[in-house]
């Protein structure tokens, strides 16, 4: 503890250099060994002792996590590393690698400014480490490599010294493959990831050492002596002469950009505002002494200082009682209570944070994680996270016992919060609330949360899927009626070009832009230009265009015209479900003289029914989940693994063999892929290796619609026969 | 048939006798409550009154699911009772018009309305005012400024405006509630509003008009529903001397 003691005084004075800081964040498919590598980093810190490092997992401070082995929350650490004889302070998030948590991975990267992307040497890049890396580049995060499991190669593989060389170096080719095809303008200025740069450097996370080229030429070690203390077993020297800790974080200083230089580039990534603005300004500059801008990518709750908010300090000064706003929130003043950085599970109070630093607050009573925290009164909110999955299961829970009914819905509150990946829909008057997740076992995760930390007894349903729905074809114009016909709205609907929603994904597109900038995009994305400059609103990846020209009184109209067509895209008229990819035109509307006329009781209900009306004419359809299923098993086992892909009403479509092993590419809709863990593992005699991704939406079998969508309806409540238009028109 | 019947301002007798003579005959009779009440008398006055059991109706009644007076309307005489002049208010124009589309014989019976009463107690000449609105409470993020935006208008025709108050279901806005409204628009349209003319209660026996600046009309009790206001223009020496007598101006 005097150590961990003397890094926090090392800790606090470093905080006020950016120059000398470097946020990263460690990311990886699952169990390619990210806590590991992250502990041994922090014992060569002297935060934790060496021997319980690599066996601690001091980063998995959750009981679950512990059981399970693996990573389910983002967790920070502040660590000091001595370069070329100046002190560094690296604040390191270390993320999820399983495809359930991916929403962690996404906020982490807002925080951080450079990635240590760790590879499995024997497994080489998996879908996750497309994703993680994916996520990094989008939000302008650069990456190293750390290609670890090394030693597997040597003991397991049995592969000579040349094999080995070349096996790294295809790992190295496939991770600049990826980095080229999701950034190639990056890729081209300098973020190539070239061993003898030092921007690569490989080792056993384990076993605690490592080496980069930088590295050898400088201690004498060389490739040769790796390879023979491998081959013998001689890993405690190696830990010695070249140290784990020391190569990784050489690598992470002299690579991975301070935040004054990062921003420069990162802000104009994800934020979209007027970077002449006093805020734009000190932001591009990492200025302490501009206005405090604060993005909050982590809520978690403690029991004695409740509400714990983490984000990053993107310009000026927090202490306590510094007095902030919450964009998006009735702006009323949130004043911080306690201000601290984590390390590991616990937090450590300092005096004050200065820009460039990961934060950790609290008393930011209307924060959610993706806030945008100021001290000015008003400004453009950050870019939004973007998650590469969606919700795709829900589980209906309930209290086991009456008193816990409020607390219940406290806990959910709760979580929602942690966790915006989860959509929570609290139902007060029927006690059923629905959670939805990203996949079966983010849910499991989570209903275990709420029983053992929450303390409360629920009860949960099975599993069931999310859909979504979705125009196929052009409809309208629609005319929507108010209740009182002295309205009328005329909408017309298509499917949304893939280009356009691809754009809305990325974040290449949002309402935070000015007109101007999105238009421009629009346009070169093959949008009439007419269209481009009438964009009102993007709701999910629908979006909703204002076609009419010169209509009195409709300004103070939108936001109700608005509210309509949320509620219609909430749930489609086929299944109540989602709805996705939409292109809404307004090209008429005649408004009543009179305010009072056009209230929210007259013009929500003729949006909302022409909306709806609408899908019904451009033939609304379902959608469901798709997982990408990837499964490695001895060749002998090909069979058993197809037809649990083929089965599931799935597709293979991929097979490569590597020496005795086959690994077999496919995708299967959620709908058919529950219990999928019990069925491989039985079908393999527990020999197959697995894992799945999130593969989009795609229309339901014809065949099948019918049924699915009565289920739907039926577990609703929602009369059985799907409406028509004129049920919405009348 | 289906026949629009006024009941006028405020008690039960300010119906015309023509219109009395209608519900007496009328195979069923509905009172419509939301787009203005009379204060004067509760359903089981009119009931006692009419000798004659009363249903009322909502908002919804009337717009999502007018089939069924409609199908009544085809077969028998019905009545539909609103508060002040049926039309006055635009909302019973549509139902109306399905009415006569179903080949339904309609007629109104006129009766008396706050937008004539309004001259009558304020001394304000019929002739000199514009477009009127109404003033609704605000909901979320709907916050209409069009009442401002018409007043600014009157102002520069130098005509004057009929302020008509939100009445829902649970709430009435009042006169003091209203000025708040008014005052917080006409600051973000950069208008100054320097005389507001509020009236309570018009055809009751003991109506309260009262003239004045934003501040001594926000402190004038004018006691209970309904209110109304009235923005004059530049004032006619006339309606000058009138204000001063019966509006305390």
């Amino acid at each position: 503890m005097a150590r961990g003691q003397k890094s926090i005084e090392r800790v606090t004075e470093l905080m006020n250099d950016p120059v000398h800081i470097r946020n990263i964040g460690i990311v990886a498919h699952i169990d390619h060994g990210k806590t590991t590598l992250s502990d041994n980093l922090l014992a060569g810190a002297g935060i934790i002792s060496e021997e319980l490092a690599g066996r601690q997992l001091f980063m998995d401070s959750d009981e679950e996590e512990q059981a399970r082995g693996i990573t389910i929350d983002s967790s920070n650490v502040s660590m000091v590393h001595e370069y070329g004889g100046n002190d560094f302070l690296i604040n390191m998030i270390d993320t999820p690698g399983h495809v359930d948590f991916g929403g962690d991975v996404t906020r982490a990267m807002r925080a951080v400014d450079g990635a240590v992307v760790l590879v499995d040497a024997v497994e080489g890049t998996m879908p996750q480490t497309e994703t993680v890396l994916r996520q990094a580049l989008k939000e302008g995060v650069r990456p190293v490599l750390f290609i670890n499991k090394v030693d597997r190669l040597i003991n397991e593989l049995k592969v000579d010294e040349m094999e080995m060389q070349i096996r790294l170096g295809k790992v190295i080719d496939k991770v600049n493959k990826l980095v080229k095809g999701m950034n190639e303008k990056a890729y081209n200025e300098g973020w190539r990831l070239d061993a003898t740069n030092g921007t690569v450097a490989f080792g056993s996370a384990l076993y605690n050492w490592a080496v980069s080229v930088p590295f050898m030429q400088k201690s004498g070690v060389s490739f040769k002596e790796v390879y023979e203390k491998c081959k013998v077993g001689d890993m405690k020297s190696l830990a010695k002469s070249s140290p784990l800790c020391e190569v990784v974080l050489d690598m992470v200083v002299k690579h991975l950009p301070d935040p004054v230089t990062a921003q420069k580039r990162r802000i104009k990534v994800i934020w979209k505002g007027d970077a002449s603005s006093p805020e734009g300004k000190a932001m591009l500059n990492c200025d302490p002494n501009g206005p405090a801008t604060l993005m909050i990518t982590d809520i978690s709750f403690d029991p004695h200082a409740g509400e714990v908010s983490t984000g990053r300090l993107f310009s000026g000064r927090v202490k306590r009682g510094t007095e902030v706003y919450v964009m998006g929130t009735a702006k009323k003043v949130n004043r911080l209570q306690q201000v601290g950085i984590f390390m590991g599970p616990t937090r450590v109070e300092v005096e004050e944070l200065a820009a460039g630093n990961i934060a950790a607050v609290t008393g930011l009573k209307d924060a959610v994680v993706g806030s945008t925290v100021t001290t000015l009164q008003d400004m453009t909110p950050f870019e939004s996270l973007k998650h590469y999955s969606e919700p795709v299961v829900t589980v209906a829970v309930e209290a086991k016992n009456m008193k816990d009914l409020p607390k219940l819905v406290e806990v959910l509150r709760q979580v929602a919060k942690e966790d915006p990946t989860l959509q929570v829909t609290i139902n007060e008057e029927t006690g059923e609330h629905l959670i939805s997740g990203m996949g079966e076992l983010h849910l499991e995760i989570i209903t275990g949360r709420i029983k053992r930390d929450k303390g409360v007894e629920i009860l949960t349903s099975e599993p069931i899927v999310v859909y979504r729905e979705t125009a196929t074809q052009k409809a309208g114009p629609v005319e929507g009626k108010s209740p009182n016909r002295h309205n009328r709205f005329y909408i017309e609907l298509e499917p949304l070009p893939e280009e356009i929603v691809n754009l809305i994904k990325n974040g290449e597109i949002s309402m935070n832009q000015t007109q101007l900038e999105r238009r421009d995009i629009l346009i070169g994305a093959g949008m009439e230009k007419d269209e481009a400059k009438n964009i009102k609103d993007i709701y999910g990846t629908n979006m909703f265009l204002d076609m009419t020209k010169g209509i009195q009184y409709l300004n103070e109209t939108m936001e109700l015209i608005l509210e309509g067509v949320h509620e219609a895209l909430a749930g489609g008229p086929l299944a109540d479900e989602p709805v996705q990819n939409v292109k809404l035109r307004l090209v008429d509307v005649k408004l009543h003289e009179d305010a009072i006329h056009r209230g929210p009781a007259q013009v929500i209900p003729a949006v909302r029914s022409a909306v709806k009306a609408g899908l019904l004419f451009a033939g609304d359809s379902l959608l469901e989940p798709m997982q990408k299923i990837q499964i490695t098993v001895p060749t002998d086992q090909m069979g058993n693994a197809t037809a649990q892909i083929q089965g599931r009403r799935g597709q293979v479509f991929d097979m490569q063999s590597e020496g005795d092993t086959i690994t077999v590419v496919g995708k299967a809709p959620v709908a058919e892929l529950f219990g999928f863990a019990g069925d491989i593992r039985s079908a393999t005699e527990g020999r197959a290796m697995w894992n799945t991704e999130f593969a989009g939406f795609e229309i339901v079998p014809n065949s099948m619609t019918k049924d699915v969508v009565l289920g739907i309806r039926k577990r609703k409540g929602l009369k059985e026969t799907v409406p028509t238009p004129s049920d919405y028109l009348a | 048939m289906l026949t629009f019947v006024g009941l006028g301002l405020y008690s039960l007798e300010d119906i015309s006798i023509k219109g009395l003579g209608c519900i007496r005959e009328a195979d069923r009779v509905y009172l419509e409550t939301y787009t203005s009440r009379i204060m004067g008398a509760s359903i089981a006055d009119m009931e006692n009154f009419y000798q004659k059991p009363v249903i009322e109706l909502g908002r919804e009644d009337i717009e999502q699911h007018p089939g069924e007076i409609l199908k009544e309307a085809e077969r028998s005489d019905i009545v539909i009772l609103t508060g002040g002049d049926p039309m006055v208010s635009t909302t019973h124009m549509d139902l109306r018009i399905r009415a006569d589309r179903m080949g339904i014989q309609t007629a109104i019976i006129h009766g008396s309305s706050i937008s004539s009463a309004a001259c009558g107690l304020s001394g304000l000449q019929n002739y000199r005012f514009g477009k009127s609105c109404s003033l609704p409470f605000p909901h979320k993020n709907w916050f209409p400024m069009t009442p401002i935006e018409v007043i600014k208008q009157n102002i520069t025709l130098d005509l004057h405006t009929l302020v008509y108050l939100d009445i829902q279901t649970e709430r009435y806005m009042t006169i003091p509630y209203a000025i708040g409204l008014l005052e917080e628009m006409a600051k973000k349209a950069g208008i100054h509003i320097t005389l507001y003319i509020g009236i309570a209660r018009a055809g009751s026996e003991l109506p309260v008009v009262a003239a004045g600046s934003a501040d001594s009309i926000r402190r004038t009790d004018f006691g209970p529903p309904l209110h109304i206001l009235i923005i004059p223009a530049t004032l006619h020496v006339v309606e000058r001397e009138y204000l001063e007598l019966f509006a305390g101006l």
